[in-house]
């Protein structure tokens, strides 16, 4: 922390050495003119070439140091711990940690850790003085050469200007490598997974049981993991959710579009847009907690047997979500079709009704499939509602009554808690998110093809 | 000429009452569904309302506490009995009351959290020892309830001689409701009573720190490189689809990203709000950037020329006209994706942020849990007390995220131009 704040205060001496240095060789405030570049651009240059490399060996240091002093202290312990096994290794390491941190009163453990503790003290004092000693000397070279490049033809300001250009550059490409991280982590995780279950049993197994036993004469040891009946379980609530948000979305937007005066258009809008604002957690609680009793004493009185889990309330609260969502993406696809179509229609004597039923709509269709299409893709990758308020059980049905279970509710179960890395239990998680990755970005990648088509037809 | 064939005009007529009406029903259908989605929210808020206002006030119990100074005789005042001196309190009360278990059930009318109260309080000021004073004590979260009117008289959580002793002491006046100053300055806690949102607000303060840090300045950048120097090429595309389909990808993708990532692969430390901003970071990105590009490009082309026409660089004409103008755009931008970061849930359960944390996170390492993901934990508890908390705690979410979005509608409405 104190080299960085160093490290700051170099960088800004370096801005004003660069400014002052570039005045001086002009020959005075006057005589600014004859540099190539405005005088602060010099300074920025120099502070550019002080600090960044600097900081990039600073960081560079940060992220091999750990690693390395571990590396160092454990080659320093007695022959007979070295050949411990990597998990009590950890143990031992630990130890010295605590030691250091002055967790663990010294004289409670064994000579051989407190000397390594001593040992790993020394290469952290020798690695934090030497990292600093290395970082202000770059800083220190950096300053210098650039200071005394300048003169009068140093063309500061493209310097400088190329550099931010790099920045850019670099943040743009963060875009790609989250693409990437998420593709490969996923993946990675998922292919480990795959060794020791097989892709066919996971896409087509009709169970899915993912405890594995503790001990191996456990009923039900051996877990099962086939993704159908959570496939299906997410199906079904989508469905739910999209028989709800599809109509009443798509009344609302032509109501908007076609019949709302200014006024009303004006409050209408921004009151659905708050059902899009609401975080899932919230509706999660509201479907849990009212809506999911208030459709099993719904359905007692009928007589029918509703699970309190069941998807129809998880579905019916991600309808309301996805309502705005559909509506939204309506309104513009429906404003996108150009007047004359409907002056056509109204001039040969159609109501309004039958203009949007017979002219508006089958133009807009396209893009309202797409829109559709993308909320579809939403209301899979719904995560807090379902796991507040759907089952966890997988069941292979088709009664909206019943608990289903979805990816994302068992994704959570899997990952939620302290658990191994490595058991299949684990994995699975990441091979159902691959799933869902996979599905959301096909339906997603169709989305937009198909509205970019139906945009460029009209314009 | 007398033609059997009626003339077009009486046929549209005919038909036109039946085409009237559907024209209304349609009209109505319409009406009707913005005025039922509006009235989903409408229950939403009036339910989430109707079960959280009563979690401001809490019910307490005045107690006369007698500091007895052979409590703190033998140790550190910080480590005597203080839930000996409550429950003294309350056998003072009811001195017929002599056996064991009722004893203990008597004990149980005030809050574990008393003995904390007296305990700060002692702390802050010695002279108390020997004192004896009328308090005001938190009570169960059972009596609460009771109080509260949420809990079933006959429901069995409060045995009837509990009942009689909570109604002797309402007629004596000894009960009442105050301002819940716990709930708006606590952690978490698995005592209802003893249970707050302030650990929740500061770990979602870091954590947003952590996203707004990363996210603005990488979004902005990435934005002002795609608008106004990316070639169209290959690689541009790349990048662009890119940035759309993360757009779309679900959130919990994200958290697993994180986990597999920034956990397994780097050894970053489970709960932290830094590594909780780093993946809010990641997914509010595209939004970021989507809105800072569309800020961009509603800057007219002729400041652009006016710029370059007195000899700005290109870099120049962007960093001093172009960028200053569009930022009011990306401002709003900025604050409806950190406000969506600020009700997202899913990916921070991915990398551990759901444990149970008591203490106030102090640094962007210290584990901490945010807004949402304490709804998500006091929603699973079985207390009733909870649900009303959890409500609570759900309008005040509600509230930061009012708060942020009408910022953004204002600062569209006082800064948007139109050119």
């Amino acid at each position: 922390m104190m080299l960085l704040t160093l490290l700051l205060l170099l960088t800004l001496s370096a801005y004003y050495l660069g400014l002052r240095r570039a005045v001086s060789v002009a020959g005075g405030p006057e005589e600014v003119r004859s540099l190539h570049s405005r005088p602060p651009y010099y300074g920025v240059l120099t502070a550019i070439w002080c600090g960044l490399p600097a900081l990039l060996i600073y960081v560079a240091w940060q992220m091999l140091e750990g690693r390395l002093i571990t590396y160092l202290a454990l080659a320093q312990l007695p022959p007979e711990l070295q050949t411990l096994s990597p998990a009590r290794l950890n143990l031992i390491l630990n130890d010295i940690r605590n030691v250091i941190a002055g967790n663990i009163a010294e004289g409670q453990i064994s000579p051989a850790i407190q000397a390594a503790a001593e040992h790993y003290r020394r290469l952290q004092t020798i690695s934090s003085i030497a990292s600093g000693v290395v970082v202000v000397a770059a800083a220190l070279a950096g300053l210098a050469l650039v200071h005394r490049r300048i003169h009068l033809r140093l063309r500061a300001r493209n310097h400088v200007e190329r550099l931010v250009l790099w920045l850019l550059v670099a943040c743009s490409t963060v875009a790609i490598f989250t693409t990437i991280g998420i593709v490969l982590s996923v993946l990675y995780e998922a292919l480990r997974f795959f060794k020791s279950v097989p892709l066919t049993e996971f896409l087509f197994g009709l169970q899915w049981s993912p405890q594995m036993a503790i001990r191996s004469d456990q009923v039900g040891s051996s877990g099962a993991f086939g993704a159908l009946p959570v496939l299906a379980g997410t199906l079904l609530i989508s469905g739910i959710a999209m028989a709800v948000a599809v109509p009443i979305g798509l009344l609302a937007a032509i109501y908007l579009s076609e019949y709302a005066g200014k006024r009303f258009r004006g409050a209408a809008k921004p009151l659905l847009e708050i059902l899009a604002g609401v975080p899932t957690v919230v509706y999660g609680f509201f479907a849990a907690l009212v809506v999911a009793p208030l459709i099993r004493s719904a359905g007692q009185t009928i007589g029918l047997d509703v699970s309190s889990e069941s998807a129809l309330a998880a579905g019916l609260v991600m309808g309301i979500m996805i309502i705005p969502f559909v509506s939204s993406l309506s309104d513009d696809m429906i404003n996108a079709v150009p007047q004359a179509l409907r002056d056509g229609a109204y001039g040969l004597g159609a109501t309004r009704s039958e203009t949007i039923k017979q002219v508006v709509l089958p133009a807009a269709l396209p893009g309202i499939v797409g829109g559709v299409l993308l909320a579809v893709s939403r209301a899979i990758g719904e995560t807090m509602i379902v796991v507040m308020a759907a089952g966890l059980t997988a069941n292979m049905t088709l009664n909206p009554l019943k608990a289903v279970t979805t990816v994302t509710v068992q994704i959570v179960t899997l990952l939620v808690g302290d658990q191994e890395f490595d058991s299949p239990k684990t994995l699975a998680a990441f091979a159902l998110g691959l799933l869902l990755f996979v599905i959301t970005l096909g339906l997603n990648i169709i989305a937009l093809k198909v509205v970019r088509k139906y945009r460029e037809q009209y314009e | 000429m007398n033609n059997p064939k009626p003339k077009t005009i009486e046929i549209v007529k005919r038909g036109l009452a039946r085409r009237y009406r559907a024209e209304r029903r349609f009209r109505r259908m319409g009406l009707g569904a913005i005025l039922l989605s509006l009235a989903f929210l409408g229950f939403l808020f009036v339910s989430i309302v109707g079960n959280g206002y009563t979690a401001l006030l809490q019910t307490e119990l005045q107690l006369e506490i007698y500091f007895a100074p052979q409590i703190f005789a033998d140790t550190e005042v910080g480590n005597a009995d203080y839930s000996r001196l409550v429950k003294e309190a309350l056998y003072a009360l009811f001195p017929q009351v002599t056996g064991r278990s009722e004893r203990r059930s008597l004990a149980g009318l005030a809050s574990s959290g008393a003995a904390f109260e007296l305990r700060r309080m002692v702390l802050a000021d010695r002279s108390l020892i020997g004192q004896r004073q009328r308090l005001w004590l938190p009570a169960d979260d059972d009596v609460d309830m009771l109080v509260k009117g949420h809990l079933e008289r006959a429901g069995g959580r409060l045995s009837e001689t509990q009942l009689a002793w909570i109604d002797q002491l309402q007629a004596q006046g000894q009960v009442a409701k105050h301002f819940n100053r716990t709930f708006f300055t606590a952690g978490d806690s698995r005592e209802p009573e003893l249970a707050g949102i302030w650990g929740a607000v500061c770990g979602s303060f870091y954590t947003l720190l952590v996203t707004l840090a990363l996210s603005f300045p990488l979004g902005v950048a990435t934005a002002v490189y795609l608008e106004e120097f990316a070639p169209r090429n290959p690689w541009t595309d790349l990048i662009e689809v890119n940035i759309n389909n993360l757009a779309a990808v679900p959130s919990i993708v994200f958290g697993l990203l994180g986990l597999a990532v920034f956990l397994g692969v780097f050894g970053m430390p489970r709960s932290a709000p830094v590594v909780g901003g780093l993946v809010l970071a990641l997914m509010t990105l595209p939004t970021i950037i989507i809105a800072s590009r569309a800020a961009l490009q509603s800057v007219p082309p002729s400041i652009r020329d006016a710029a370059l026409g007195v000899g700005a660089s290109k870099m120049q004409m962007i960093m001093h006209h172009v960028l200053p103008l569009a930022l009011p755009g990306i401002l709003t931008g900025t604050i409806i994706g950190m406000a969506r970061a600020l009700g997202e849930t899913a990916p921070l359960l991915m990398i551990g942020m759901v444990a149970f944390i008591v203490d106030i996170p102090n640094s962007f390492t210290d584990p901490a849990a945010v807004l949402p993901v304490q709804i998500y934990l006091w929603a699973d508890s079985p207390e009733r007390a909870f649900v009303e908390r959890t409500s609570a705690a759900t309008l005040v979410l509600l509230a930061f995220l009012i708060v942020m979005n009408g910022l953004a509608v204002v600062l569209r409405r006082r800064f948007e131009r139109r050119w």
